[in-house]
């Protein structure tokens, strides 16, 4: 059995569910600015409390994956990245103190939502800004990264960073639509509808760029009649996008939140196309990549068996905390 | 500045830092995750008001030292990567799959349950709750198997082989998970983070008894406390006497600086203080019990202690930190011992919560556990170098190609974001701690109902 392939799949579904779970909670706070009052504040923060946590462990799991079926990818990576991961792992520590800080303090709450805000923005930006410097190609010589210190930081690779950002914003709207009523609902179907069109708008304008920069995703795309299929993706697209405007035009309230994921599954699904076999584009394919098969069938092993039980309890705290957010929830005093 | 560091001394300092700042957390919620399982089983039991309390009391302090936790966790699994990619590469696919374990066991888990531990108290039933707790609490436990594990087999390495590049790989699971020093390791520190809490648990009864010795809240959590500190300092003692006898099997350099031995010798002295002077390869103005040295490691005043001098100098570690950083762990765990004898007489009398000295020595006692801990990890760490995987992978060779800027640069946003972030969390336990426990009103709110509308526990405002 080709192991390599499968904790490839496994890595990119927890990197999925990291970026459907913790982008709708980085994107309520990427929403702050815009909801000024306090009590709104609070129900919006309360709204993810419960399950922020959970939901970052599954960047943990994306990094410690890495480091234990892909070493190789992990030990390039990471240094190429190195200033953009930095930058995310402080941005995530100011805006993940802040679930708890916020509700200890009357006056320094504002610190701390702008603790909330900023550190979301960073962790973000960069995660944006790090898919980009992937998708841009990065230098190898022997196992290690010999490109410079500023690799990844070119004007495409800030543009994603702006992407996510809008991305998330939308995730974060469509939770909010779903977990909040009256005048916090109403504008929350407000902007997203802009982000539903801002992001599609970038996501085309992504799509057209990168096989006009780059070869290699050109010759992916356009290598007919092998390519043929792929172009299903852009008409998914398409329909993705009616049916997200038209369920936020409805005014329906869980569906808008389940389009928008769907709308990163088809960016998903088009970026990792893009780049198959490599994990480190033009450099490291996943099967040079790959650690030897006993570790990949160790950990596989447990994969297995614990994923389901994971997705169970976790599905279980979702249920438990289902329903609106009204002011004054949460433990706090 | 600048100048005087190189990447490699910068990383390893901004390793050490970030992770001496993490293990202060676990420390403390692996210990305060089970007692929290205590009082809500004792609470369940005997329905006393007083447990409800202290667990509504206690767990908003384990949020947030909790959330401290994650957020200083989350950099060390990706600094690995960052600053140590040759490591990575070489370790990755023995140690990877044992932190994957850790993620896929405990760290899902605790995150997983912790939202109906913190947010569920009306959502769910009592007994639901309990058992949220309780998968918090084996979560941490869990949690320190795995990294141990990892850690020890980084001190203690077997069941590996060596592939084609280079690469350790595993070949017997059983023998990489349950290396020789593991077995140890995880006990002590266990051990420590019972203690460590046990000592705060403590420190915050004695300052509640000391405003107002009647205080139902603050008699419970001083006497939990010095229940512990009786029971389990004394047990700690134990083990790590027997974990220093197992390092001395395989790391005998890390023993022999820990103990301040250069040479060789018969009747060992123990040195109870003294300035080792690493170019002299000697001990300055020492204080030493002679023979004593021998008993301890050997179980024998006349045996042989092997010394420094059985090594080459470029494989010692830093003497002077590994020996004091090891006088200061031990005494502070006999001071510990001390504490808990003190309390059992004073209990024998009926006088626990009367004695105002034993309240105002445990008070000060409060943050001595993080002390030890830290300055344990300090042995442990210093004391294996110059290697990080041992005998096998030099530190220097497994560092990251990365400027010394941008180390620089990494190292110093750590240092300004930690004491600020943490120095705020710190400073909010501590209001916390000063909170009136007595005043928490129990309720018990039986509507169940989905929405957080009805969710709030009562509690002292702020
Ligand atoms: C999972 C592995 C692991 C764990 C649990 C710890 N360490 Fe460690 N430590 C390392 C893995 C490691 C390492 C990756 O192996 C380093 C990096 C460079 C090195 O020499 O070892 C290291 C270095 C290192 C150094 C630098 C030593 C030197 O440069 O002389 C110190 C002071 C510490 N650590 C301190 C700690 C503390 C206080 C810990 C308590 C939590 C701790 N370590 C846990
Ligand atoms: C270099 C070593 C270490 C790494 C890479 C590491 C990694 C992590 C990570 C990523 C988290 C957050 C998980 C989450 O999202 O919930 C975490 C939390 C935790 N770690 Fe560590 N850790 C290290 C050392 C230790 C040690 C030595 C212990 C204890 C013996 C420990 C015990 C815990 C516990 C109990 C938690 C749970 C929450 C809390 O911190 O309060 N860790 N660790
Ligand atoms: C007084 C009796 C004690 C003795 C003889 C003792 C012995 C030791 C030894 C020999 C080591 C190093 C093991 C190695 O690196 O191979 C160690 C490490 C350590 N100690 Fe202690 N210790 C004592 C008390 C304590 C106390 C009271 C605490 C904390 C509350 C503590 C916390 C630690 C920690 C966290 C480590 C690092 C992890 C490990 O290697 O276990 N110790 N101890």
């Amino acid at each position: 059995m080709d192991y390599a392939l499968i904790w490839a799949i496994l890595i990119a579904v927890s990197v999925f569910a990291y970026v459907a779970l913790d982008g709708f909670d980085l994107g309520v706070a990427l929403l702050f600015p815009w909801f000024k009052r306090e009590e709104d504040r609070d129900i919006m923060m309360n709204t993810v409390a419960p399950v922020w946590d959970g939901n970052e462990t599954w960047l943990v799991l994306g990094g410690g994956g890495l480091l234990a079926v892909f070493p190789l990818a992990y030990a390039v990576l990471m240094p190429a990245l190195y200033m953009p991961v930095i930058a995310m792992l402080l941005g995530l520590i100011f805006r993940g103190v802040a679930f708890e800080y916020r509700f200890k303090t009357k006056r320094a709450k504002p610190i701390w939502d702008l603790s909330f805000i900023v550190g979301s923005l960073i962790a973000a930006l960069s995660q944006g800004i790090m898919l980009g410097a992937m998708l841009q190609g990065i230098k190898v010589t022997g196992r290690a990264y010999a490109g410079g210190w500023f690799d990844w930081l070119t004007p495409f690779t800030v543009f994603c960073g702006l992407v996510v950002v809008i991305g998330y914003m939308l995730l974060g709207s469509t939770w909010l639509i779903m977990k909040t009523r009256g005048d916090l609902q109403l504008r929350s179907y407000q902007f997203a509808r802009y982000f539903a069109l801002g992001l599609v708008a970038c996501i085309v304008f992504v799509s057209a760029y990168l096989p006009w920069r780059f070869d290699y995703i050109a010759d992916r795309w356009f290598s007919f009649p092998a390519s043929l299929w792929l172009w299903v993706l852009p008409l998914v697209l398409a329909f993705v996008t009616f049916s997200l405007l038209w369920s936020l035009k409805k005014g329906q309230q869980v569906r808008p939140y389940l389009w928008g994921l769907a709308l990163f599954l088809v960016s998903f699904a088009g970026f990792a196309v893009s780049i198959f076999p490599y994990l480190v584009p033009r450099s490291i394919t996943l099967w040079e990549a790959a650690a030897p098969d006993n570790s990949l069938i160790f950990l596989l092993v447990g994969a297995v068996v614990l994923l389901p039980i994971i997705f169970a309890y976790t599905g279980y705290t979702y249920w438990v905390f289902r329903g609106k957010v009204d002011a004054d929830s949460g433990y706090h005093d | 500045m600048l100048d005087s560091f190189d990447a490699l001394s910068l990383a390893r300092f901004q390793f050490a830092f970030t992770v001496a700042f993490h293990i202060i957390f676990p420390a403390f919620t692996i210990g305060l995750a089970s007692f929290l399982a205590v009082l809500e089983a004792l609470y369940l039991k005997t329905r006393k008001p007083v447990y409800q309390q202290l667990f509504q009391f206690w767990v908003k302090i384990f949020a947030v030292a909790f959330g401290m936790g994650v957020v200083s966790g989350i950099v060390m699994s990706y600094q690995f990567g960052t600053n140590w990619s040759v490591f990575s590469d070489q370790a990755g696919p023995v140690i990877g799959p044992l932190m994957g374990y850790e993620v896929l066991t405990a760290f899902f888990l605790e995150a997983g349950f912790l939202g109906v531990m913190l947010f569920g108290m009306n959502r769910v039933g009592e007994r639901l709750h309990f058992f949220a707790t309780l998968m918090v609490a084996i979560g941490t436990a869990i949690s320190a198997f795995w990294i141990l594990s990892v850690n020890s087999w980084m001190q203690t390495p077997q069941g590996y082989g060596i592939n084609e590049v280079g690469q350790f790989v595993a070949e017997d699971w059983f023998k990489v998970v349950f290396n020789p020093s593991f077995p140890y390791r995880l006990v002590h520190m266990l051990l420590a983070a019972y203690l460590t809490t046990a000592f705060v648990v403590g420190a915050v009864g004695a300052w509640h008894l000391l405003k107002d010795k009647t205080s139902a809240a603050a008699r419970k959590m001083f006497s939990m406390a010095m229940w512990m500190a009786l029971l389990v300092a004394p047990l700690q003692v134990v083990v790590g006497d027997l974990h220093g006898l197992n390092t001395q099997e395989y790391q005998p350099a890390k023993v022999a600086a820990m103990e301040g031995h250069f040479e060789t010798q018969t009747q060992a002295p123990l040195y109870l203080f003294g300035l080792p002077n690493m170019d002299e390869a000697r001990v300055d103005y020492g204080v030493a019990i002679p023979g004593l040295g021998s008993l301890i490691l050997k179980h024998d005043v006349n045996a042989e202690v092997t010394g420094l001098d059985a090594f080459p100098r470029d494989e010692w570690p830093n003497v002077p930190i590994v020996f004091w950083a090891f006088r200061i762990m031990v005494g502070i765990g006999m001071l510990m011992v001390l504490a808990g004898l003190w309390s059992g007489l004073q209990r024998l009398r009926g006088r626990l919560y009367e004695g105002r000295t034993l309240q105002r020595f445990v008070l000060l006692m409060g943050p001595l556990g993080f002390v030890a801990v830290v300055a344990g990890w300090v042995v442990t760490e210093v004391g294996r170098q110059p290697w990080v995987i041992y005998g096998l992978l030099r530190t220097a060779d497994a560092a990251s190609p990365i400027a010394k800027e941008g180390v620089a640069g990494s190292l110093i946003a750590f240092i300004v974001v930690y004491f600020l972030v943490f120095g705020a969390g710190t400073f909010y336990i501590l209001r916390k701690m000063a909170g009136n426990a007595d005043a928490i009103q129990v309720t018990k709110s039986s509507t169940k109902k989905p929405g957080l509308a009805a969710e709030r526990l009562v509690g002292e405002e702020d």
